[in-house]
């Protein structure tokens, strides 16, 4: 906020001063900072591996070669093989599908839920917000892992249902910035001003406030996606979520547990994919966070 | 003052009673009898009469609500239906390994946090983009895979670790370093965050114009400005101690709440679960609590408001 009086400076230059677009904020700055750069080239190629494994490498993460087993990495095996002579580098790869996803997934679960629950609590009288700032509390009172470990109890084991343990945990999060940002954005001045042209109260949701409660998502997700790809592995680690043989990265790394002894590299690999996958999704989070902020004004 | 102080209380209070309500409310929500519920897999005869009566099947649900809270107030936790004993004396056979465990990755974070913090902030570019650099890694990692990278290097490369078990202090470091890394990472950025803002006081330039060296100006002067944001951190901190013990005990085969705790999951013996969460719910709330009410007292400031 530059100008003391950022409203009426809109009014004189006739656009809007702040962050803005994406497109906008990318022709103030020419260049990218080289570690988004490179978080944006990886999570791309972790797409592709989700997308099209079988174009990355030609092995089967399910065929074990047993006369193959721990082979340390070499030109045939990028990252060694498992102790049944499964490929580590296959492994990794397909595991993507699943440890991304059922991530996403999670996120997704705590979007949606605190999303309709902040909305409400940011536009609603204290008897709206104060029961929805109660829920919030409650979840936040649990330990995060805990709290899915009793969902899992509920609901039993199996993907979907960390994925919703997970979710569950992250519910405050989004709810939270969800409810602050949508009371900034409901005392905003293009709010008032299009309350006061006579628009309808659905016309000044739809149209006005949603988009720009919606503008602070992306950042949130991105930023929590991460969050949850660790849930998620530690439970699958616990045993709790996708079963071996499935080559997803929290269950690699329990199944690597008992050859540590003797072999590295089924356990360094699927670890390094989950934390590379982490930090390029806080990253880019943190950049959005610094540029795309959206209007409140 | 006083009034802040009640208000607080009382929103705690709140905050516990919904959490235990929450769950008795999850418990009901399930599909079919509670008896089965609770029971799970399990039965043996006398099983599900005894679960009746604890709870009070026969009786309204207000009365099974009431009964569940003064019982909850009474310390009762219920009875492990696989163990066959009371949570209570299943937990408290189990605590002390977790308490050595957290105690000792949370003064490890600290130590850790208060070293990088006091060393980097405001100190030109390159530290503070490595410190920063360590802090993304070590918070982004998951718990157990930095258990494993541990277990490589330092018991099976160079044999100074023991690889598991609970006996003596070596069996605790390479658990409690797990745990307090990624903790440290946290509170580091929190507190060079928090130390640089009071390193831009005028306090700063007066103390510095009486000649004090920088390192006793940070450490004597400014450190104790830095402390303060990361206290109302105690809450959170506790919390993720306790939740990151369950997969560190895991890890390195250590007896505690937290194995407790996965054993009742993977067995569905929900009155334990039950009672962990909302132990680890009542920690959690009571020392936030305690901090904020402590915060009114440290700093003055907050009264005026």
């Amino acid at each position: 906020m530059s100008s003391s009086n950022p409203a009426r400076r809109e009014l004189v230059l006739g656009r809007d001063t702040q962050a803005g677009t994406p497109v906008q904020a990318a022709r103030r700055r020419k260049f990218w900072p080289p570690g988004v750069i490179a978080s944006v080239v990886f999570l791309a190629l972790l797409v592709f591996a989700l997308v099209l494994p079988q174009w990355v490498t030609h092995y089967d993460p399910l065929v074990s070669v047993v006369t193959q087993s721990l082979q340390p990495p070499d030109a045939a095996h990028w990252f060694g093989t498992d102790r049944i002579g499964r490929d580590v580098f296959a492994r990794v790869i397909y595991g993507a599908r699943y440890s991304l996803l059922i991530g996403l997934a999670s996120m997704l679960v705590s979007l949606a839920i605190g999303l309709v629950f902040g909305i409400a609590a940011g536009l609603g009288n204290r008897w709206v917000d104060e029961p929805a700032s109660r829920v919030f509390d409650v979840l936040s009172a649990f330990p995060s892992i805990l709290l899915s470990l009793f969902v899992v109890t509920f609901l039993g084991q199996g993907i979907i249902n960390i994925a919703i343990a997970v979710g569950i945990a992250g519910i405050p999060k989004f709810g939270r910035v969800v409810r602050s940002r949508t009371q900034l954005v409901r005392r905003a001045n293009y709010v008032t001003h299009a309350v006061t042209c006579g628009l309808s109260r659905r016309q000044v949701f739809f149209r006005h406030l949603l988009p720009n409660v919606l503008s602070a998502v992306p950042v949130i997700a991105t930023i929590d996606i991460g969050a949850a790809i660790i849930a998620v592995s530690g439970l699958s680690f616990l045993g709790l979520g996708p079963q071996p043989p499935t080559p997803e990265w929290g269950v690699m790394l329990a199944e690597s547990r008992d050859v540590l002894r003797v072999a590295w590299w089924p356990s360094v690999f699927p670890g390094l994919a989950i934390t590379l996958t982490v930090i390029a999704f806080s990253v880019l989070g943190k950049y959005l966070q610094r540029n795309f902020e959206g209007r409140t004004q | 003052m006083l009034k802040k102080i009640i208000v607080r209380l009382l929103s705690s209070l709140l905050v516990l009673w919904l959490a235990a309500s929450a769950t008795f409310a999850a418990i009901h929500a399930l599909p079919g009898r509670i008896e089965d519920v609770l029971a799970g897999d399990l039965s043996y005869p006398g099983l599900r009469e005894a679960i009746a009566a604890q709870w009070g099947l026969d009786h309204s649900l207000g009365w099974q609500y009431s009964h569940f809270l003064v019982r909850l107030l009474h310390g009762d936790l219920g009875t492990s239906y696989v163990m066959q004993q009371p949570v209570t004396e299943v937990l408290g056979s189990q605590v002390w390994p977790t308490v050595q465990l957290a105690v000792a990755a949370g003064l490890l974070a600290f130590a850790v946090a208060i070293t990088v913090a006091t060393l980097t902030a405001g100190r030109g570019a390159w530290s503070i983009r490595i410190a920063s650099v360590l802090e993304l890694a070590f918070t982004s990692t998951p718990v157990f895979w930095l258990g494993m990278l541990l277990l490589i290097l330092l018991s099976f490369q160079w044999r100074l670790f023991p690889v598991s078990g609970a006996a003596g202090w070596r069996s605790l470091v390479l658990p409690a370093v797990t745990l307090a890394l990624p903790t440290a990472g946290v509170l580091s950025q929190v507190m060079r965050e928090a130390l640089e803002q009071a390193l831009d006081q005028p306090f700063v330039t007066t103390i510095r114009a009486r000649g004090v060296g920088e390192l006793a100006l940070r450490v004597r002067h400014v450190l104790r400005h830095a402390l303060l944001p990361v206290v109302t951190l105690g809450g959170w901190l506790i919390g993720s101690l306790l939740g990151g013990a369950v997969i560190t005990e895991k890890m390195f085969g250590r007896p505690g709440i937290g194995t407790v705790t996965l054993n009742a999951v993977m067995s569905q013996d929900l009155p334990v679960v039950l009672a962990v969460v909302l132990l680890a719910a009542f920690i959690h709330v009571a020392i936030s609590t305690l901090l904020d009410v402590a915060y009114l007292f440290i700093d003055p400031r907050l009264n005026t408001r």
